[in-house]
């Protein structure tokens, strides 16, 4: 098991190693792109440009500024802005976590609860017509996107209806929960809402089908040979086999969330989270931002993948041989 | 699956396809015609496609006006009154202007107007056919380009398989999202040069190939898993035993028992690849005016969102009825061609 952990974090470290080149050759070497262009603006004169090259140390061979961006991002950790002069990247970058990681767990709580109780309950009661709308639920749920959902939402809870049933929405924006627990939960209602309204839909088809799946299975005939009731077989038996591959699914939706795909709803939002922090970056290509984040993402992912990867060979032995 | 025999073959993949597995793609096409979720689905996608593609005839010959031209200081009718365009706003400081709301009457301005006085209806179509098009084309690049690398990964193995699976990994190890955003951003401000091809950065194309390599792994790294699965097979290694070369086998036995799983992703990555062009659209990094695509549109209505919400609401909305026709319609052409096809990616 120690073999297969260590032999899954040096992948993990070659991927992120991988990633980071990736990165910086998208930014930095495309042919045709010159970022000291960006940085001094439209139509800067020549010399101007040399000085910029110079100051940013852009004039430079390529590995060495990787390897300079890479030592101030993780050794010294002082990277500073390109566009606000003298801002810390990283300092920006772990103040916007705690918003990410808030809405995308309290999302997550949500959309796994409704996902496992609609999933069974679409299970338990196939045939009827209860199953066909689930299913249907979670094709609405891949169907529509994100960002448009949390419009509609922002439209109807802060406009709308406002002045009727909503009239408790708190603005956009983001309260810390150690400020106040009750104003933070307040204003991530709604972020919460949309993005579980996605995912509950997805996860319940799944739950449904794994269950299903296992009922055809020996074990389950076993079960029910035992006299044990339907509802037990169910929980007990079915749902909890079902469990493997859906907390295998969660793990990665959970690190692509926290990485990146919750950026969407949070700029939709207004939630300064590390999404939020990436997409204004972009806006006016503030290439170290840009590269911490997405470094800050891929590192999540990467990280969400092992441990999936790890807990699967916990639970089956095979998988450790593989 | 297929069979191995030498008949001379008359020239022409489709009839070759045809002859030698008859059999199963008939009944999958009987199952699916049966499906009637699949063909309502169908039938509503191809009515979306139509009326997008229709989109100039209703610009010109009923209501009359021009998708792509702002119409600051236009008039329209409403209810046989004459009334403008653009109203000066009545709320708040009273800046700016307020364009003029649905007025439900196909020849006028039937969605409203837009922020620069343009009928979003019109503009509608017209961006549906560009969402249409990213979408569709980008998942047959994708789905096209992950054949082949996933079905070479996995027959030839070795050296070129990790090269492959390692790429793979790396590409599906980074979120989407923020690849695709990383490109658009970089790419759109120069355009793409590759070889002696320019493609210039408000070109359709440049969306198109970022969502395309995007998503290869998604496709390539289950069809891997299942040609290696293959390659261990009797009718393959019978092949392998009668000496037939690696092109024959790959053509005649390989590619038959991948296509079904293509096709299932076929249209799923359609809507997904178009979810996808609308992010990015809506981000204001994928189409680039004056092409307009349903995200672009939801983008225009931003600032317009609590005083004229249809402008945002009535792309999203198409978006929604074109990913849930183009889903059921997946879901009926996996159930009729490979029920066990596993989606989301997993390897």
């Amino acid at each position: 098991m120690a073999m297969f952990i260590g032999r899954r974090a040096a992948a993990a470290v070659f991927v992120l190693f991988t990633i980071s080149v990736l990165v910086f050759l998208i930014f930095f070497a495309t042919p045709g792109v010159d970022p000291a262009a960006r940085i001094a603006g439209r139509n800067a004169d020549p010399a101007t440009l040399m000085q910029v090259r110079h100051e940013f140390g852009l004039d430079r061979p390529i590995p060495i500024r990787y390897g300079l961006m890479m030592e101030h991002l993780f050794v010294q950790r002082d990277l500073t802005s390109f566009v606000n002069r003298g801002a810390l990247v990283i300092p920006q970058i772990l103040q916007a976590v705690p918003v990410t990681l808030s809405l995308v767990a309290g999302a997550a709580v949500i959309w796994m609860v409704l996902g496992l109780l609609m999933g069974t309950a679409a299970a338990a009661r196939r045939g009827t017509a209860l199953d066909p709308l689930m299913m249907l639920l979670g094709v609405v749920g891949v169907s529509i996107p994100v960002y448009w959902l949390g419009e509609v939402v922002n439209l109807l809870t802060q406009s709308r209806w406002h002045s009727g049933l909503f009239s408790w929405v708190p603005p956009l924006g983001y309260v810390g929960l150690s400020q106040s627990p009750g104003q933070w939960a307040l204003h991530l209602l709604f972020p919460w809402l949309t993005l579980a309204a996605l995912y509950a839909g997805i996860y319940a088809r799944i739950v449904r089908g794994e269950i299903l799946e296992a009922l055809n299975e020996d074990y389950v005939r076993t079960a029910r040979a035992k006299g044990l009731t339907e509802r037990r077989i169910l929980i007990r038996h079915a749902l909890r086999c079902s469990l493997i591959p859906v907390v295998s699914l969660f793990g990665l939706d959970f690190g692509a969330l926290v990485g990146g795909s919750a950026l969407l709803t949070e700029v939709v939002f207004g939630l300064p989270g590390v999404g939020k922090l990436t997409f204004d970056s972009l806006q006016n290509l503030d290439l170290p931002v840009i590269m911490g984040c997405v470094m800050y993402a891929a590192f999540f992912v990467v990280l969400a993948n092992a441990v999936v990867d790890v807990l699967y060979a916990a639970l089956d032995p095979r998988v450790r041989r593989a | 699956m297929t069979s191995d025999t030498s008949i001379a073959v008359p020239a022409g993949s489709s009839a070759r396809r045809r002859r030698s597995s008859a059999g199963p793609w008939r009944t999958a096409l009987v199952t699916l015609r049966r499906d009637r979720v699949a063909m309502i689905s169908l039938g509503i996608f191809l009515l979306v496609v139509l009326a997008c593609l229709l989109a100039p005839v209703y610009e010109h010959s009923v209501a009359h006006t021009d998708a792509f031209t702002s119409n600051i200081s236009g008039t329209t009718i409403v209810h046989g009154k004459p009334s403008p365009v653009l109203a000066p706003s009545s709320t708040g400081l009273g800046l700016g202007v307020t364009p003029i709301g649905p007025t439900w009457d196909l020849h006028h301005y039937f969605l409203g107007a837009d922020g620069q006085g343009r009928d979003v209806m019109a503009r509608l179509l017209f961006g549906g056919r560009n969402s249409l098009l990213i979408g569709g084309v980008s998942a047959l690049i994708a789905c096209g380009v992950a054949t082949v690398l996933g079905v070479a990964a996995g027959y030839f193995g070795g050296v070129l398989d990790a090269v492959l699976s390692r790429l793979f990994d790396v590409v599906w190890a980074f979120p989407v999202y923020l690849l695709a955003i990383s490109l658009s951003v970089v790419l759109l401000t120069s355009g793409l040069t590759v070889g002696p091809v320019h493609i210039e950065g408000d070109s359709l194309w440049l969306p198109i190939l970022i969502i395309a390599v995007i998503y290869v792994p998604y496709v390539a790294r289950p069809l891997r898993g299942q040609v290696l699965s293959l390659r261990g097979r009797e009718f393959i290694q019978a092949g392998v035993g009668n000496g037939a070369s690696d092109l024959r086998i790959l053509r005649k036995d390989v590619l038959p028992n991948v296509m079904p799983t293509v096709l299932v992703f076929l249209p799923l990555m359609t809507a997904l690849n178009m979810l996808t062009e609308s992010a990015l659209s809506f981000l204001s990094i994928g189409v680039q005016p004056p092409n307009a695509s349903w995200g672009t549109i939801i983008n225009d209505g931003l600032g317009l969102l609590y005083t004229r919400p249809m402008v945002t609401v009535a792309p999203g909305l198409m978006i929604a009825v074109t990913a849930v026709t183009l889903n059921l319609l997946g879901d009926g052409v996996r159930s009729a061609l490979d029920p066990k096809a596993r989606l989301r990616g997993a390897a």
